[in-house]
């Protein structure tokens, strides 16, 4: 098993794409893996022939063992198939090549394939396999639920009629809110044991690892929004056939990165012995997905336009829900921003994810009666919330980044200053 | 004192099976069972009454042998004899345990077991200890109903466990309760010559099957000679000395009547072995009809006892047994194994003809509402079924009108316990009826009517 990303510790084997005695060449997707985060392909390291899976679909192993042996066709392998650490000889053990992958020795790649079959005619027909009962295929395909998207609960991860009743069909599945939080049946049993997933896994460990030895504090501010509002339905017009409307998400993960540019005190990552303060404006945006959140990033967000924000977050929210951001997609984000508006939520905290410092909870924008002067009128108010890691941002500055924060959205023209 | 990783209470199916896998997987393993391996299954339960079944198959098939252009003449039956093969048969299947525990180096501790706080089990005065997991597996025993005078006496009042081990029959036999256990009684005892009359609280005979499967049934008992009557209740049984008088109503009190019989078996549910065994110590609490109360991985209110078979709740078949020792022991190993789908048992009564069945039956379609479609195929119509002379009965398949799911499936006929399991492991799978009828079965068999049910199901019947 490969560490397929930074911060990968193990795997679960998604699909197999290759087969015993399917020929195999350096570079071809061997199978799918479920890291931490993503769904990504195992690529092989050498030529010749899968010799041995050793590790069947459905199971999680950690990062350095044999998943697989490549070698001759033809060859044998040793009696078990013992996972031996070193692939001897000219087989090339698929594994945990944290160090440079084994080149193939020059032997290993003769290239006698004994059934010289067209690769194009195995790998796009296993590519879109998938393992699913013939009752769950019928109900999928009455109900348009794309198979490709349901995690399978049967054997092996096989999709069965449980896995694919109430999941979310192609055209809702963009709304993604997870399945777990639907009402729960009520089948008389007083509750439902459900291993952890990798992400779930991962969310566990990295909030844990925050909540918990982060010292957070909290700081909330109610924002007018009517300006924005005004001129988000302006540019919306504007826009108009051109589709690519604009949200207030857009707006305020732009109004974030370009506060961050002033409060660089605010875009920083802890480092144990280090502050690291970012120059650069990374914004991650926290995407409910089935089973879990992911928080892709807007990179440069605050020199990005509205629009580019716009296609972007579209985009990457898109592929997060479907499990498919590559790992330098959800890395590396300076500052965040959680949105739960859609959801009704008038106001939360948010968990800061570690290593940055700082995280902006968005509530959402509801029509308010506030003073004006000596009379009230209805404005369209936002309460937002940052959480802060004390370690590195002093109420103080916290408070003047907000307040900068504040001004950009109630006033949306200062964004052009 | 010993130390194990799992001590398991009871060697019945559930237990011994535990027992095994536990041992696979590399744990060391103790069984207490206070009399032979194997217990109510293999001894007094299954196994013995499957080997006196076949006995009255032999006679009843002898009977009709002259058809068949085989004349037998001066047919005897002596039930002793037949007891004393099955018998023999039982000492062999629990040898069969024996061994089977030795050749996993299965520690069996002989004695009644009680459980103590601490993952302890108390044997006479030994008191042993399990690292990982105590599993309770006690299983259940016969029940007679005091409340009408009926408790088992063993003479005139018996239960399975005496009329398993009988010398000879009685002239007459009142067996009260219809289920699996009473209609295969019935089945034995009329074959070796018996007057039987077989009474079912129920409105219906095998009350837990398919009312289409309880027709075909009381037609051929009848047509044999056994008196059937249902939703017939037990008002007062007067017990004598060498005979037993039952006052019935039936038509719900309208019509009254009595059945005077040698001897009175009881066959009318079991009662769970749950006394004395120290669950209270322990804080293993029962369910309200006095089932040990466990979770989804079978473990009970007190963490590190589980409890499996009998004990464990409904329903009380030795295969579901064997799948929850199997599956406790692997969740006790770590693993992680696939959750027994406990709609998916199947329900098998071993009279002739058989009755096997898996899933809902037609009223608990109808009960649920469900979009249902039933295909039915008579082995009237079978090939097979006529050349030995088995036409009696049917496979009926229950399909969900829209994808075509297995809802249900009814098997009656020679051989149905051993053609349900195509559906089972159909319905195991999410297969729908057209892979069973897309399966090839080969001609010329019974199990080409499961296919046919398919077939009909899906308005497609060929050979009607």
């Amino acid at each position: 098993m490969e560490a397929l990303s930074p911060t990968m510790e193990e795997g679960r084997l998604v699909k197999w794409n290759k087969h015993e005695g399917d020929p195999v060449k350096s570079g071809d997707t061997l199978a799918e893996v479920e890291t931490d985060k993503a769904v990504m392909e195992l690529v092989a390291r050498a030529d010749g022939q899968l010799l041995k899976v050793m590790v069947p679909e459905g199971t999680t192993v950690p990062v350095g063992n044999v998943v697989a042996w490549i070698g001759k066709p033809g060859e044998k392998l040793d009696g078990n198939a013992a996972p031996a650490p070193a692939p001897k000889g000219e087989r090339s053990a698929v594994s945990g090549a944290r160090e440079t992958p084994a080149k193939p020795t020059p032997s290993a790649a003769p290239n006698p394939a004994p059934a010289p079959q067209p690769v194009a005619a195995v790998a796009p027909a296993d590519a879109t396999r998938v393992k699913a009962s013939p009752l769950a295929r019928r109900i999928a395909k009455d109900a348009g639920v794309d198979l490709k998207l349901v995690q399978g609960s049967g054997p092996g991860g096989r999709v069965i009629k449980r896995d694919v009743e109430g999941a979310p069909t192609a055209t809702v599945a963009a709304q993604a809110v997870p399945r777990t939080a639907d009402r729960a049946p009520r089948t008389g049993v007083p509750y439902e044991d459900v291993p952890l997933t990798q992400i779930r896994k991962t969310i566990a460990k990295r909030l844990a690892a925050s909540i918990g030895p982060i010292p957070h504090f909290f700081l909330t501010t109610e924002i007018d929004m009517e300006r924005a509002a005004e001129a988000r339905e302006a540019l919306n017009k504007q826009l108009g056939e051109e589709g690519g409307k604009i949200s207030f998400n857009d707006i305020i993960i732009k109004a974030v990165a370009l506060a961050l540019v002033q409060h660089r005190a605010c875009n920083a990552w802890f480092q144990e012995d280090h502050i690291r303060y970012w120059n650069e404006v990374h914004v991650g945006m926290a995407v409910a997905i089935e089973d879990g959140l992911i928080t892709p990033v807007i990179r440069n967000a605050d020199m990005k336009s509205l629009r580019e924000i716009g296609a972007e977050s579209r985009e990457l929210a898109g592929r997060a829900r479907n499990r498919r951001l590559k790992p330098e997609e959800y890395t590396g984000a300076t500052f965040s921003v959680s949105n739960l508006g859609m959801f009704d939520i008038d106001q939360f905290t948010a968990v800061i994810n570690p290593p940055e410092s700082g995280i902006v909870a968005i509530g959402s924008i509801v029509a308010k009666a506030v003073p004006d002067g000596d009379r009230v009128v209805v404005r369209r108010r936002l309460r937002l919330t940052m959480s802060c890691d004390h370690r590195v941002i002093d109420g103080a500055t916290g408070a003047v980044f907000l307040k900068t924060l504040k001004q950009m959205l109630e006033n949306p023209l200062a964004m052009l200053l | 004192m010993a130390t194990f990783d799992v001590i398991i209470l009871g060697g019945g199916p559930a237990g011994y099976i535990c027992a095994i896998r536990s041992a696979q997987l590399g744990l060391s393993t103790a069984v207490v069972e206070q009399d032979k391996l194997g217990w109510v299954c293999v001894n007094i339960g299954c196994i013995p009454t499957k080997a006196l079944l076949h006995s009255a198959y032999i006679a009843s098939i002898l009977k009709e042998s002259k058809e068949f252009g085989v004349e037998v003449s001066n047919i005897k039956t002596d039930y002793g004899v037949a007891m004393k093969r099955s018998r023999r048969v039982s000492d062999q299947n629990s040898k069969g345990v024996e061994f089977l525990m030795k050749k996993h180096k299965i520690t069996v501790i002989k004695g009644t077991g009680v459980v103590q706080p601490g993952k302890k089990v108390k044997v006479g005065s030994d008191v042993h200890e399990a690292k990982k997991a105590v599993v309770i597996a006690t299983g259940s025993r016969v029940k007679g109903i005091p409340q009408i005078g009926l408790e088992i006496n063993k003479t005139t009042v018996i239960s399975s466990d005496e009329a398993l081990l009988l010398e000879r029959v009685p002239d007459t036999l009142a067996i009260i309760g219809a289920g699996a256990v009473g209609m295969e009684f019935a089945d034995i005892f009329q074959a070796f010559g018996v007057k039987v009359t077989l009474i079912e609280a129920l409105p219906r005979i095998l009350p837990i099957e398919d009312a289409e499967s309880s027709d075909v049934l009381a037609k051929s008992y009848r047509k044999r000679g056994i008196d059937v009557i249902a939703g017939a209740k037990v008002t007062k049984a007067t017990v004598g000395k060498d005979k037993v008088t039952l006052d019935i109503e039936t038509g719900g009190g309208g019509e009254k009547k009595q059945v005077t019989a040698g001897a009175v078996l009881m066959a009318a549910g079991r009662a769970v072995n749950t006394e004395n065994i120290g669950l209270k110590e322990c804080g293993i609490q029962l369910t309200d009809r006095g089932f040990i109360k466990v979770d989804k991985n079978l473990q009970t209110t007190a963490p590190g006892y589980y409890a499996i078979g009998d004990v464990a709740g409904p329903p009380m078949l030795a295969h579901k047994g064997f799948r929850e020792g199997a599956v406790v022991a692997e969740i006790i190993a770590g693993q992680k194994p696939h959750p027994i789908k406990y709609d998916n048992v199947p329900s098998v009564t071993y009279c002739h003809p058989e009755v096997a069945s898996i899933g809902l039956t037609e009223d608990q379609c109808k009960e649920r509402k469900l979009d249902y479609v039933a295909g039915r195929f008579p082995f009237s119509a079978n090939g097979r079924a006529r050349g030995t002379g088995e036409t009696e009965g049917f496979v009926k398949i229950l399909r969900d009108k829209k994808y075509g799911e297995i809802l249900g499936a009814h098997i009656v006929g020679a051989h149905a316990s051993e053609m349900i399991h195509e559906l089972a492991v159909a319905r195991e799978n999410e297969y729908t009826v057209e892979e069973v009828d897309l399966a090839i079965h080969a001609h010329p068999t019974m199990s080409e009517a499961v296919g046919e049910a398919a077939l009909d199901s899906l308005g497609r019947v060929l050979h009607i």
